[in-house]
């Protein structure tokens, strides 16, 4: 009888000690979020990369994230909670995150961090963007070709570089193809008003665009378009739904192989501080298909990706002018990316004042 | 299709939901109740407008259930501030918060759904008249319904002894009771009929204007349906103005920047904000005007003496 | 059946001080059952909302932070409130606020000076006053509905604020992201206490409170208020002006938000970003009622309403409940405070229905 409780207690003992030591293995991987995880645009995208680490990592991994964190203080409040409650490596996922990550880092050294956007790092803070502005530059060339009057319409949150580095590739790529194509942009001073978001659309397209693209989140615009019998381009996600014979192609943010990677390099031990800012070839974005354009469109389109994911192209490459006909960059020129990431100027052939 | 009819029909998508919400609180208004909610309401009539259409495939059951949810949510104000005679300004805004949060959880499930839009309904003839035809004639029902409710609150107001009584417990509850006329079930009434026009304004939302549920989709517009109601100083055809005027003003914000003028773009945002300050100045400037017209009684709460 | 009330003779002070408890244990309940409904384990929600929150030190400091500028706006409006003045204004005021203290670090960030921080906040306490002025003149004078121009210049406010960092007072320093310098060493609100981050701004809403508290109970001013907000007529007759009573409540509400705004940013930010507050000033007006417009209950719901933030995060992570449970927790707590408070003045009665009829047609 002794012996036999002797023996439960160890097993017990044991097992205990098992389950203890795999819950210690399981890496607690956490994500902040600016918005909620089911907004259809930037957050969800972020969301789904999680899911995809859940997924792929299975159960080396444990994934935990707090939505609707406003910026500033109650974003050191979210991300300390974190911090605090084991996670091992936390992204964080938009750019008014950055201050906020960099005091919580200072304060909690044995964690790592990784800030989605932004340009601070520490030993264990790194950054990572996407260059969206990739895929801007196949849309500008799409458009050109399907615009019968050579003009689209741009519909934009705000002035920060992101924004305006996206409006310069477009036009950059639209030009490319034809010399002559113009947008006109329309602030709407938000990331998500599904209302305001369609007024905008409805504007730029009374005002005679023919092709619609957008830097918000919700669908409205998509929508509207459709309801006009205009082209338009997604963004964050795939939107075809939101419009079968509209959407040309989307921008899709495909945050997940990126979260991948890192959670993997950080369970084996190699994490480190690094500052990515990864393209179409990493697989951060993708084109949502090529859909309602010509063959040749779509053929055009491919190459130019295809281009662009081999280095052979890069969007921002000279000869290049200011919008005011000031000369930017030289033939064969590229711009670095310090130039990007801060971008506040327009190219040649914006049909607006950027807000200054 | 003229590049002033666009603009003009744009205006009424946006101006509708504005004059619906706002004619509702105005006669909650005119009959002495202030309901902070509107926003409350609306996102909830929006959601379940939207939950409904998509259950049924029919949007028109999408209309009915929106109009049924702000009224229903009207209901939990009215028990609070009448029979409980809680104070009027902080239920509106627990209201308010409520609504956000319960449409927020209800809506989950109907995200990223594709939305079915309320078709416009062309009237004979009339459709057929330049100009006016597509503008007014070629709208969706709820368009029809706003004005019609508009024409309705007028005359019930000014026209009908019913209104007649809603106006007196407005302007003075105390003399209203004396006179018989019960003033809890007049109110309870009036904040109903406020409930259902804001969930019909949400309804608008998530039908026609923009068919697709996403979570804060009112964006503030119950706020502004609020200030209409002071703006248009509680007379029914004064509200369709001031939405229209609010409408006007914003998209052609938008169309301003599309021609490039190179004014910053806050500035141009917060223009319609600031068009409401100046007419409100200018219409409360002449003191007599406005205060024949301001229910006295307004967000005070009446309790019968026994 | 139907309800009525029957106004008690005297204010019940069993139920003055039974109320908030009724109505925090109906919060609980109610809130239990939509956990129930959710699928989650009620006693685990609860806890993690309600109790997670207050056992540890640094969540504590986090608990003052949130509280501080929903105290020291909600104070400043309850002044306005009992005057029958309706600021629905103070998130304007609070950006005003935080961009005229904000001036000196921004434009003059070379001066360094002990006297930088005071300055900065009394020139926030003047940012939000004349801010609310606006309103204030509007309607003394033009006789113009405070509530919805108050409320329009939030929206004016949060735009001139956007077009500041965006443009003028953009960082020079910062990738032309929308932000302005971090503010310097001497424009930094410091800590209050060595056990964590809760600023100064905490203790500005805890003294701001009790000054109120004092001003109501004991000076003429504060009678003023009182008889001005229950009866502009009386009023008259004691020889107050209600005009002055305008100018008077909504310049010190706005004071009290535009410090509590440059007490954020100087303490929490330290620096002006596009979006400064998650709606502070709107919360505020909760708490202010929720504090019964009573300056030391409003430091209790100050704190309550933080817990609920707090608590909506610890419940995200430990049991998984979407944030929007906090905001159905917020309403459903003033419901149930406002309809509890109701047995402060009545009695309720359920009166069956066949003799509230007989009730009616004796009245008709």
């Amino acid at each position: 009888m002794k012996k036999l409780l002797l023996a439960l207690a160890t097993t017990t003992a044991v097992l205990g000690f098992a389950s203890a030591a795999s819950a210690q293995e399981k890496a607690k991987i956490c994500f902040v979020y600016v918005g909620s995880k089911t907004d259809g645009g930037w957050t969800q995208a972020h969301d789904i990369g999680r899911q995809q680490v859940e997924k792929e990592l299975g159960d080396k991994v444990e994934t935990q994230f707090l939505e609707n964190v406003p910026e500033g203080p109650d974003a050191e409040r979210a991300i300390e909670r974190l911090a605090r409650s084991g996670c091992g490596l936390v992204f964080t996922t938009s750019f008014g995150f950055m201050d906020a990550t960099i005091k919580i880092a200072q304060k909690f050294p044995d964690v790592k961090f990784e800030h989605a956007t932004g340009y601070k790092t520490a030993p264990n803070v790194a950054t990572y963007n996407s260059r969206f502005y990739e895929g801007r530059y196949i849309q500008g060339q799409i458009a050109a070709k399907m615009s019968q009057k050579g003009v689209a319409g741009y519909i934009a949150s705000f002035p920060i570089p992101e924004v305006v580095m996206g409006i310069n590739s477009f036009v950059i790529g639209a030009r490319s193809v034809n010399p002559d194509f113009k947008i006109k942009v329309v602030w709407a001073n938000t990331w998500f008003d599904p209302g305001k978001e369609a007024d905008a659309a409805k504007a730029l397209i009374d005002q005679g665009v023919d092709v619609l693209t957008q830097h918000t989140d919700t669908t409205a615009p998509m929508q509207v378009a459709a309801e006009r019998g205009i082209k338009a381009f997604g963004q964050a996600s795939d939107m075809i739904a939101a419009g079968p014979q509209t959407q040309l192609t989307a921008i899709v943010d495909t945050w997940g192989a990126y979260y991948v990677k890192r959670t993997q390099a950080f369970i084996d031990g190699k994490w480190e501080t690094t500052s990515s800012w990864d393209g179409l070839k990493d697989g951060i974005l993708t084109m949502a298909p090529y859909t309602n354009m010509p063959d040749d469109v779509k053929a055009m389109a491919e190459a130019t990706e295809a281009k662009i994911k081999s280095g052979e192209l890069k969007p921002f490459t000279g000869p290049l002018n200011k919008q005011d006909g000031t000369a930017w960059l030289k033939e064969g020129e590229a711009s670095d990316d310090a130039t990007l990431l801060g971008m506040n100027f327009y190219v040649e052939g914006v049909d607006d004042k950027l807000p200054q | 299709m003229g590049i002033v009819e666009a603009i003009l029909l744009s205006v009424i998508t946006a101006a509708t939901p504005l004059v619906l919400a706002a004619a509702g609180e105005l006669v909650a208004e005119r009959s002495g109740v202030l309901n902070l909610g509107v926003e409350g309401m609306m996102i909830m009539g929006a959601v379940c407008a939207f939950a409904a259409t998509q259950l049924s495939g029919s949007p028109y059951i999408g209309v009915l259930a929106g109009i049924a949810a702000g009224a229903l949510f009207s209901l939990l104000f009215g028990f609070l501030t009448l029979t409980l005679v809680a104070n009027q300004v902080a239920t509106g805004l627990a209201l308010t918060l409520l609504g956000l949060g319960v449409s927020g959880m209800l809506g989950e499930s109907f995200l990223g759904m594709q939305g079915i839009k309320l078709q416009p309904i062309a009237v004979p003839l009339l459709s057929q008249v330049p100009f006016i035809g597509p503008l007014l004639f070629r709208q969706d029902a709820i368009f029809y319904l706003s004005i019609a409710i508009v024409a309705g609150i007028h005359w019930f107001l000014f026209r009908t002894r019913s209104g007649l009584k809603l106006r007196a417990v407005g302007d003075s509850h105390g003399s209203a009771h004396a006179l018989g006329v019960d003033v809890i079930r007049t109110r309870y009434l009036a904040v109903l009929f406020g409930g259902a026009c804001a969930g019909l304004a949400g309804a608008q939302l998530s039908l026609v204007y923009t068919p697709q549920w996403v979570e804060n989709m009112s964006a503030g517009r119950g706020w502004i349906a609020l200030a209409l109601v002071v703006f248009a100083s509680w007379r029914p055809w004064r509200v369709v103005a001031g939405g229209y005027l609010f409408g006007a003003v914003s998209i052609s914000q938008l169309h301003a920047q599309a021609f490039g003028i190179g004014i910053p773009s806050q500035f141009l945002s917060s223009l319609p904000y600031m068009a409401t300050i100046v007419v409100l100045i200018l219409i409360s400037h002449n003191r007599r005007m406005t205060l024949i017209n301001t229910p006295a009684s307004l967000g005070k709460p009446f309790v019968p003496d026994r | 059946m139907r309800i009525e009330l029957e106004k008690r003779p005297n204010v019940s002070a069993l139920f003055s001080i039974l109320s908030p408890f009724i109505a925090f244990a109906l919060t609980i309940v109610f809130g239990g059952i939509m956990f129930a409904l959710l699928g989650k384990n009620p006693a685990a929600a609860l806890y993690s909302f309600f109790v997670e929150p207050l056992s540890e030190v640094w969540s504590l400091h986090e608990l003052a932070i949130k509280a501080a500028p929903l105290i020291l706006i909600g104070v400043g409006l309850s002044v306005c409130f009992r005057s029958n003045n309706w600021n629905i204004g103070a998130e304007g005021q609070f950006i005003m606020g935080a961009i005229a203290g904000s001036i000196l670090p921004v434009v003059f960030y070379d001066w360094q000076s002990p006297l930088v921080l005071p300055l900065m906040l009394v020139l926030g306490m003047i940012g939000g006053a004349i801010f609310a002025a606006i309103p204030a003149f509007l309607k003394a004078h033009m006789n113009t509905n405070e509530i919805l121009t108050s409320l329009m210049l939030v929206y004016v406010a949060q735009l001139f604020l956007d077009w500041l960092v965006r443009g003028p007072w953009r960082n020079p320093q910062g990738m032309n992201f929308p932000e302005t310098r971090t503010f310097g060493a001497d424009a930094i609100l410091p800590e209050m206490l060595v056990s964590g981050r809760t600023h100064w701004g905490f203790a500005f809403a805890i003294i701001a409170a009790l000054l109120v508290w004092f001003m109501m109970r004991y000076t003429l001013r504060g009678f003023e208020i009182t008889v001005l907000g229950q009866s502009e007529r009386a009023g008259r007759f004691a020889g107050f002006s209600s005009r002055r009573m305008i100018w008077f409540s909504m310049l010190f509400s706005g004071a009290l938000a535009g410090l509590a705004g440059i007490s954020e940013v100087s303490g929490a930010i330290q620096q002006l970003r596009p979006v400064i507050s998650p709606g502070y000033g709107f919360t505020a007006i909760i708490v202010a009622f929720l504090g019964r417009l009573n300056p030391l209950g409003i430091i209790a719901a100050g704190l309550v309403l933080a817990l609920t933030y707090l608590g909506g995060e610890a419940a995200q992570l430990s049991i998984g409940v979407s944030d929007k449970v906090t905001r159905v927790f917020q309403g459903l707590l003033l419901f149930f405070v406002l309809s509890c408070d109701t047995l402060i003045h009545y009695r309720i009665r359920v009166v069956r229905e066949r003799f509230a009829a007989l009730k009616t047609d004796e009245a008709h």
